[in-house]
C-alpha cells in the first residue's frame, strides 16, 4: 500500500527544549518557555533574519525546523506540506482576548495576520524562496499515513522535486515539530511505518 | 514634544517586535519605511491602530498615514495637532 | 482512472439552501448583500450575505440531529446532507471526507457563547460531521487561508489519483464572526458599500457567510447535468510578502501556468475565468497583472463577490460549483458592482449576464500567507 520511490533525506525535531537533525542533537537550551528557547535557538544557528521576531509562536517554530533542514539545501521546487492539531490557536486567543477587552477592543493586524496556519509556511517560502505547492492539514494527532499519499502525489506527478513536510504544532505552551525532507535519494526509505518511528523516537 | 518622540521611539520597538534596535539608534528624522527602520505595510496598519488606541486619533483616510509615519518628528507633530487624550 | 469528475453538490446561502436557489438569483443579477446592523459582530453597520438563522434551524431540524451543534455545523451539516443523499453512494472505506475552512468554530472563543472552547479544535469540527453521517474515514481538514476551496478539489483529486479513495465529499464554510471582521477592519480593508471587483470605484472587500459541499469521483456513472472534469490544478507561493499580494503576481501565474501545462491546454482553449475578485486594490491588480502574464486578458471573467461577499474558506468551492453551472447552461454571469476598470491592466470583465458556448473555465484564488491556486475544469456533457 506505502511503495514509495522516495526517501527520507533529512529530518528534524524540535521540542522539549531540544533541536536535532537526523537524530543527532544539535542545540539544546534550559529555558522552561517557548520565546526564550527559540530565541536562543535563533541565535544558536545564527539566522539573522529580523522579520523572525515578528512571528508568532507557530511561524517561530515552523522556520526554525526549515533553516535547520533547507539551509544549504538549493532545490528550488521543494513544496511544503505541514500539519497540526491547534491549527492558529494560540494565536486566535490572543486575538480574541485583544477584541474583547471590556474597556474597548482593538483588533492588531500584525496578530491578526498569523490567524491562519498556513502563515508559517509563507514565512518558510519567502525565506527560501520557494514558488512552490503549499498545504496545511489538520489532524486529531500526527498523520504520517495521509501525508505520504499526499507528498508522492506532488512528486509522481512532477508538482514539486523534493517536500518539506511534517507536523508543527504549539498550544498552550507545548510545542513539536516533526519536519522531513522527501526527496529521490536520502538516508532512509519513505514509509508510514518510519516516519511513525521517528516521530516516536524521544 | 520630546517627551512624546521617546514615548513614540520606545513604544514603536515594543509593539513593531524591533529586536536589537535601542531607542538611541532612532533619529527624529529617520525615515521609518524602507531604507530606515525597515518598516513594513503590516507595520503601518499597526501603527494606525496605535494612534486609535494610545492618542485618540482615527484617521478618516488610512493614506494619510504614509505622511504621517515618514519620521518619529512628523508623528509627533501630527499627535500634538491632533490628539483627544 | 486519471479523470476525476465533480458531481453532486449544494449551496447553503443567503439565497436559500440548495445551488439552485445561488444560481437563479445570479442569473438575474440579485445580490445577496445587505446592510447588517449587529454591534456584537462590527460596532458599525457592514454589508454580509447572511444565513438566515430562522430557516437554517428549521432545515437543521429536519436531519433529527441528537445533540447541540454549533452554527456553522448546522450550515456544514445542511449542505452536505442534501449532496449525500443526491449521490446515492454508501459510505464504505471507498469514500474520504474532506472539511474546507480557514476558522471553523471560532465563534467559541467568544465567552458569551455556549458551546466547549475545546470546539474551536478543527480536527473536533471535522469529527462531527465525519460521526454524524458515519463516515469510515477520518475527515481531513484542510485550512489553507482563502483558497482552501479550490485546493480542497485538488487535494481530492491527488488522492483518488494515489487510489486511497474512489470518492471524495468536500464540505466548505465559514462564519462572519467578529473575529473575522475586526480583523478585517483592522486592516482597513472592509468597504461601507457593496463590494465592486476591479472597479475604479471600489472600496474594498465584504465578508459573507456560506456552506458548500460536492462530491468529487472518479466514477463516471454518477455525474449530474454539471458536472465537470478537473483537468489540471496547482498552488504556488508568491514567496514575498505573507499578507500583502505580490506585484508581479508571481504565485497566481505560476499557478495558471502549472495548471495549464497539466491540462495540455493554452491560454486561448479557457472560455470563462472565475477570479478572486475581493475588490481590495492590491488584490485585484495582482490579479490584473497575473492574468495578463499567462496572456488570458481577452478571456471573459468575473469575481462573484458581489453576490456572496468574501465567503473565506468556503468562496473556492462556491466559485466553483457556480462555475459548472455556468458551463452548463452556457451562461456567463455579470461580475456584480463592475462598472469601468480599476486596473492598470486589461482584463474583458463580464458587465451583464450573457449567453456564450462554454466548455472550460479556470478557477482561481489567492489568500494570507502568499498562496495561490488555479483549478481547470472542463464540461462532461458537451
Amino acid at each position: 500500500m506505502n511503495r514509495s520511490d522516495y526517501h527520507i533525506k533529512s529530518y528534524c525535531r524540535i521540542r522539549d527544549g531540544k533541536i536535532s537533525k537526523d537524530g543527532e542533537l544539535l542545540f539544546s537550551d534550559a529555558s522552561e518557555e517557548f520565546p526564550a528557547f527559540i530565541k536562543a535557538a535563533y541565535k544558536h544557528f545564527e539566522t539573522d533574519y529580523s522579520k523572525f521576531f515578528k512571528m508568532d509562536n507557530l511561524s517561530k517554530l515552523a522556520f526554525m525546523g526549515a533553516e535547520v533542514l533547507l539551509r544549504g539545501n538549493d532545490e528550488e521546487n521543494t513544496a511544503l506540506i505541514l500539519s497540526n492539531r491547534a491549527s492558529s490557536l494560540d494565536t486566535d486567543r490572543k486575538h480574541q482576548a485583544a477584541i474583547s477587552n471590556p474597556k474597548g477592543g482593538f483588533a492588531s493586524p500584525a496578530v491578526f495576520v498569523y490567524t491562519l496556519p498556513n502563515i508559517c509556511m509563507g514565512e518558510i517560502s519567502i525565506r527560501h524562496k520557494l514558488y512552490s505547492e503549499n498545504s496545511f492539514f489538520i489532524f486529531a494527532e500526527f498523520n504520517p499515513h495521509l501525508l505520504s499519499n499526499y507528498t508522492n502525489d506532488l512528486l509522481e506527478t512532477g508538482k514539486a522535486k523534493e517536500v518539506l513536510c511534517g507536523w508543527v504544532d504549539y498550544d498552550k505552551e507545548k510545542y513539536d515539530a516533526f519536519l522531513y525532507v522527501i526527496g529521490k535519494k536520502g538516508l532512509l526509505a519513505h514509509n508510514t511505518e518510519g516516519l511513525t518511528k521517528l516521530y516516536r523516537t524521544k | 514634544m520630546s517627551e512624546l518622540k521617546q514615548e513614540l521611539k520606545e513604544k514603536i520597538i515594543e509593539q513593531l517586535n524591533l529586536e536589537d534596535v535601542s531607542v538611541d539608534e532612532i533619529a527624529n528624522n529617520d525615515p521609518l519605511f524602507g531604507e530606515g527602520l525597515g518598516l513594513d505595510s503590516i507595520d503601518a496598519l499597526e501603527l494606525i491602530v496605535m494612534l486609535d488606541k494610545d492618542y485618540g486619533i482615527r484617521l478618516a483616510d488610512p493614506k494619510e498615514g504614509r505622511k504621517i509615519f515618514e519620521s518619529i518628528d512628523t508623528m509627533a507633530a501630527y499627535i500634538e495637532a491632533n490628539r483627544s487624550n | 482512472m486519471n479523470n476525476v469528475y465533480l458531481s453532486h453538490n449544494n449551496i447553503v446561502s443567503a439565497y436559500g439552501f440548495d445551488s439552485a436557489s445561488a444560481i437563479d438569483s445570479i442569473k438575474d443579477e440579485v445580490s445577496g448583500l445587505s446592510l447588517v446592523d449587529d454591534s456584537s459582530i462590527l460596532p458599525n453597520p457592514f454589508y454580509s450575505s447572511l444565513i438566515t438563522q430562522d430557516s437554517l434551524s428549521e432545515a437543521f431540524q429536519k436531519l433529527d440531529p441528537k445533540e447541540a451543534y454549533t452554527r456553522l455545523e448546522q450550515i456544514l451539516l445542511v449542505s452536505l446532507s442534501d449532496t449525500i443523499k443526491k449521490s446515492g453512494l454508501e459510505l464504505t472505506d471507498r469514500v474520504g471526507l474532506i472539511l474546507s475552512t480557514t476558522k471553523g468554530n471560532i465563534d467559541v472563543l467568544e465567552t458569551k457563547n455556549p458551546f466547549d472552547e475545546s470546539r474551536a479544535y478543527l480536527a473536533e469540527l471535522g469529527q462531527k460531521i465525519e460521526d454524524f453521517f458515519g463516515f469510515k474515514n477520518e475527515a481531513l481538514v484542510l485550512s489553507n487561508a482563502c483558497v482552501s476551496g479550490v485546493l480542497a478539489l485538488a487535494v481530492a483529486k491527488r488522492l483518488i489519483r494515489q487510489k486511497r479513495y474512489d470518492h471524495v465529499f468536500v464540505v466548505a464554510g465559514d462564519l462572519v464572526s467578529e473575529f473575522i471582521l475586526s480583523g478585517f477592519n483592522s486592516f482597513q480593508a472592509l468597504s461601507e458599500a457593496p463590494c465592486k471587483p476591479y472597479c475604479k470605484t471600489r472600496s474594498g472587500i465584504n465578508i459573507g457567510e456560506v456552506g458548500c459541499s460536492i462530491l468529487v469521483t472518479k466514477d463516471d456513472n454518477n455525474l449530474v447535468d454539471e458536472s465537470v472534469r478537473l483537468i489540471g490544478e496547482a498552488s504556488c507561493n508568491d514567496a514575498n510578502h505573507i499578507s500583502g499580494p505580490s506585484r508581479t503576481g508571481e504565485g497566481l501565474y505560476r499557478s495558471i501556468v502549472s495548471a495549464m501545462n497539466q491540462a495540455k491546454i493554452d491560454a486561448d482553449a479557457i472560455d470563462y475565468i472565475s477570479a478572486h475578485g475581493t475588490a481590495t486594490l492590491f488584490n485585484d491588480e495582482m490579479e490584473a497583472i497575473a492574468f495578463n502574464r499567462a496572456n488570458l486578458q481577452d478571456v471573459p471573467l468575473n469575481s462573484l463577490k458581489g453576490y456572496f461577499g468574501h465567503t473565506l474558506g468556503a468562496s473556492g468551492l462556491l466559485e466553483t460549483i457556480i462555475g459548472m453551472h455556468s458551463l452548463y447552461s452556457n451562461t456567463l454571469y455579470a461580475s456584480l458592482g463592475f462598472d469601468k476598470l480599476g486596473v492598470s491592466q486589461p482584463l474583458n470583465i463580464i458587465k451583464e449576464t450573457t449567453s456564450k458556448e462554454s466548455s472550460i473555465f479556470l478557477k482561481t484564488a489567492s489568500g494570507f500567507g502568499g498562496c495561490n491556486t488555479a483549478a481547470i475544469f472542463q464540461k462532461v456533457n458537451s
